[in-house]
């Protein structure tokens, strides 16, 4: 291949734009990279830059504004093979910012050519990220009240593998471009140039004048040696691999004939570490292994070991319509922060409601069945009243018996976890 | 009999796995993040890729990305993630892209509450790009549900190539409930269409009411794929007959489907004068206040629409015209009443909607039937 320009799509900037040389410069690195047309694909978003993509004939996705990487980053994932090349100005790489962050973190084998020519030309020059303060640009004033990014700076403390600032003059640009390509990891390079369309009508740049910015401020030269790591890719299929096997769905088969087989509302008021939604799943397998049909809803805060944690658990032969809550059979009060979490339920339950209440808890004005029960006087730890709960109803076969209920700890525990848990069961039962 | 025992959040991502996603990107957010959490147990044993994205926009560009090199792909969110998906969003219908987006919705607007859930974003998900181009939004009722609608969501964006939904709820995804495996009923798996043509491979020609055939970035034919306007051949077109026949195209290949795109169930009972209209998580409680109402012996027949957009117009006209009135019931303040409206121009439709981050009981559901 002599070379991967579009005929039928010649470039078509400014007279002067800086743009033009460093397509010729890509067209004459990919020449030289020798890899197939179907092989590479530029990946470009808006701006001037965002023209890349039409001009070279090798897949291209052409995005939104600053999402250039992030598609490269879905391209580049899904096909290892791929050589992907992304181009972005001086605006996308601005309104990407947190894109070119976490690819300079991720270190995927992905080459950005950051075309940065000081302004936004394709909307009348206005700053950018890279504008110096004191550039005159379509934006009046704004400008001067900021200070430009030091893009090779935020890539290297972002993790860039390789990084280099070259003047989109160089005639040495296509060589940098296939170390780059060729480098293994994620690579970055500046490129300064002139927006003859925009920014050198009112500002004072030429070839020269940027060579003089980079010996002010050198290139980070390439490979960033503290930075060398894993390419993402591979790390990531490495790491994938050694994750466990596929977990297939949780099944639970009918066990039991459920003598008293109608719709339950079990509600169950404790607070975060009392294993409330373990002991609500518990209910849910015994119900299940009765043949019921069930569902349970929990209530519980962001944070862990603080605050209430309420579960909702319906049990039912008929198919579950609505999951809330209506006329409870069992409310199990077991701290102080989940009744207040629910305390309106209490005034209306009915006389047939039975409320397990331990001894430390108070609860509002009820007309249900109270049954008080000291866990602690049963020498039963706070993390386990919940589980206790349960032996409770078990014990009053009030919506699950006792083969329900070692099923039930039995499907969801390993051995040891299990014997521990009959532990409790047994000062109950 | 043996039941599974699942949230509607997992059922996602089995529905997903069932249908063949092999791509995952998504960032937190309650309460979807449990299908995030599930596609990454359940993706690196199949091969699969699943990615925490630096924010909502990339998790999108992400799947735009590998769904352009031929993955199906998934993500999921809920409201404020949609506001941050929707420049992607727009790209993905625009230009063809097939991906599944799961919405598990919470109370809006804005942050809301992220535990409480209403079905906030039902208009939002339709109209919620730029030019106003159809997507297809399905909306489960349950667990079973996310499972066999998320395999019907991918069939579906893989034959149309566009952005599909699944309006899920907080009360769906993050309620766990038994269902037995064996009632499931799922589509045979579709992938899209592959170009096999002679001709050089023009990536958006397409008959006037379907989507293009297919070839991945990365095969051996060069793709271009761009968010500008475009004309078959991928490049930027300003020739108004090209861009009115690719405009048309975008809207005709999901207008014309909407038969085949319409899934619902009915519960129609003889001789009765209300047809409630609801889905989503909704329906259920229609369906108790239903039963309710049958025993009182005043019975109602009742429409559960799995799929809203596009809104299934036919079906609706044809199941609602023997009905004298039309109670829709919506956990928002109405939002998908005004397609019913339109559609049943002229009947009597009556409304009930709450957006207070607790479900509709069927009591009130019950009032406002009987309150004729």
């Amino acid at each position: 291949m002599t070379s991967f320009l579009n005929t039928n799509r010649p470039p078509v900037f400014c007279p002067g734009c800086t743009h033009d040389r460093i397509t010729k410069s890509l067209d004459a690195a990919l020449v030289k990279l020798g890899i197939a047309d179907h092989k590479t694909v530029i990946v470009t978003d808006i701006g001037c830059s965002g023209l890349f993509d039409t001009f070279f004939n090798v897949h291209a996705l052409h995005g939104v504004h600053g999402r250039a990487l992030t598609y490269a980053a879905g391209l580049k994932l899904a096909d290892p093979s791929l050589n992907v090349i992304v181009t972005m100005g001086d605006g996308g790489m601005g309104i990407g910012g947190a894109h070119v962050l976490a690819a300079c973190r991720k270190n995927l084998d992905m080459t950005l050519i950051i075309l940065n020519n000081f302004n936004f030309g394709m909307t009348g020059g206005q700053y950018s990220a890279t504008t110096p303060s004191d550039a005159r640009v379509g934006s009046e004033f704004l400008n001067q009240a900021e200070i430009p990014m030091d893009i090779c700076g935020v890539a290297e403390s972002a993790g860039a593998t390789y990084i280099s600032r070259i003047s989109g003059h160089d005639d040495g640009l296509a060589d940098e471009l296939v170390t780059a390509m060729n480098h293994k990891g994620f690579s970055v390079v500046e490129t300064l140039g002139l927006c003859t369309g925009r920014y050198t009508k009112r500002n004072q740049l030429t070839p020269k004048v940027i060579d003089q910015m980079i010996e002010k401020r050198p290139s980070p030269g390439g490979v960033i040696e503290k930075n060398q790591r894993p390419e993402y890719g591979e790390l990531y299929r490495k790491l994938a691999k050694e994750q466990g096997r596929f977990p297939e769905p949780f099944v639970v088969e009918k066990q039991f004939d459920m003598p008293d087989a109608r719709r339950h509302e079990v509600v169950i008021l404790g607070s975060a570490g009392m294993r409330i939604v373990t002991a609500g799943d518990m209910i849910c397998f015994a119900g299940i292994s009765g043949g019921l049909n069930v569902s349970i809803k929990n209530d519980y805060n962001i944070t862990v070991l603080r605050g209430q944690s309420v579960s909702e658990i319906l049990l039912s032969p008929e198919k579950i319509g609505y999951t809330g809550i209506e006329s409870p059979t069992v409310v199990a009060a077991l701290s102080d922060e989940g009744v207040a979490r629910r305390k309106n339920i209490f005034a209306a339950l009915s006389p047939e409601t039975y409320v397990l209440k331990e001894a430390s808890v108070d609860i509002p004005d009820t007309k249900a069945q109270v049954e008080e029960i000291d866990f602690k006087a049963l020498k039963i730890k706070r993390t386990d009243w919940a589980l206790a709960s349960l032996a409770v109803l078990a014990k009053n076969e009030l919506v699950l018996n006792k083969d329900m209920l070692v099923f039930a700890l039995k499907s969801r525990f390993n051995e040891k976890v299990f014997n521990l848990s009959m532990e409790t069961v047994e000062k109950i039962l | 009999m043996a039941f599974v025992f699942m949230e509607g959040n997992e059922a996602v991502a089995r529905g997903a796995i069932a249908a063949g996603c092999n791509f995952f990107a998504g960032y937190p957010i309650t309460p979807a993040t449990t299908i995030f959490n599930n596609m990454l147990k359940m993706l690196p044993p199949k091969d699969g890729i699943c990615i925490q994205g630096e924010d909502e926009i990339a998790s999108m560009g992400y799947c735009i990305g590998a769904s352009m090199a031929g993955k199906k792909v998934l993500t999921a969110t809920s409201g404020p993630g949609i506001s941050l998906y929707s420049e992607h969003i727009s790209f993905a219908i625009g230009s063809e892209i097939p991906l599944v987006i799961a919405n598990v919705q919470r109370l809006g607007p804005s942050t809301g509450s992220a535990t409480r859930g209403a079905d906030s974003d039902i208009q939002f998900m339709r109209w919620g790009s730029t030019s106003g181009v159809p997507v297809i939004v399905l909306a489960p009722t349950d667990a079973k549900d996310c499972l066999e609608l998320t395999v019907h969501a991918f069939n579906f964006a893989e034959e149309f190539r566009c952005p599909v939904f699944i309006a899920s709820n907080k009360e769906i995804g993050m309620t766990k409930e038994s269902f037995d495996m064996d009632d499931l009923n799922l589509p045979p798996i579709v992938t899209r269409t592959p170009y096999t043509g002679n001709a050089p491979y023009v990536p958006f020609a397409a008959d006037p009411d379907k989507a293009p055939p297919f070839l991945p970035i990365g095969g051996p034919t060069l793709v271009r794929q761009t968010s500008s306007t475009h004309g078959p051949d991928g490049y930027i077109t300003i020739d108004p007959r090209v861009i009115g026949d690719m405009q048309q195209r975008l809207r005709t290949k999901l207008h014309d489907a909407m038969d085949r795109i319409t899934l619902y169930e009915e519960h129609l009972v003889p001789d009765t004068d209300t047809l409630v209209i609801s889905y989503g998580i909704t329906s259920r409680a229609v369906a108790d206040a239903a039963a309710a109402l049958a025993q009182k012996g005043t019975p109602v027949s009742t429409l559960s629409l799995k799929t809203l957009w596009p809104v299934p117009e036919t079906l609706l006209v044809e199941k609602a015209a023997p009905y004298k009135r039309v109670v829709v019931i919506e956990m928002n303040l109405g939002q998908y009443i005004n397609e019913i409206k339109r559609v049943l121009c002229g009947k009597q439709v009556d409304f009930y909607g709450q957006m207070n981050g607790v479900l509709i009981p069927p009591a009130k559901i019950m009032e406002t039937i009987e309150n004729d």
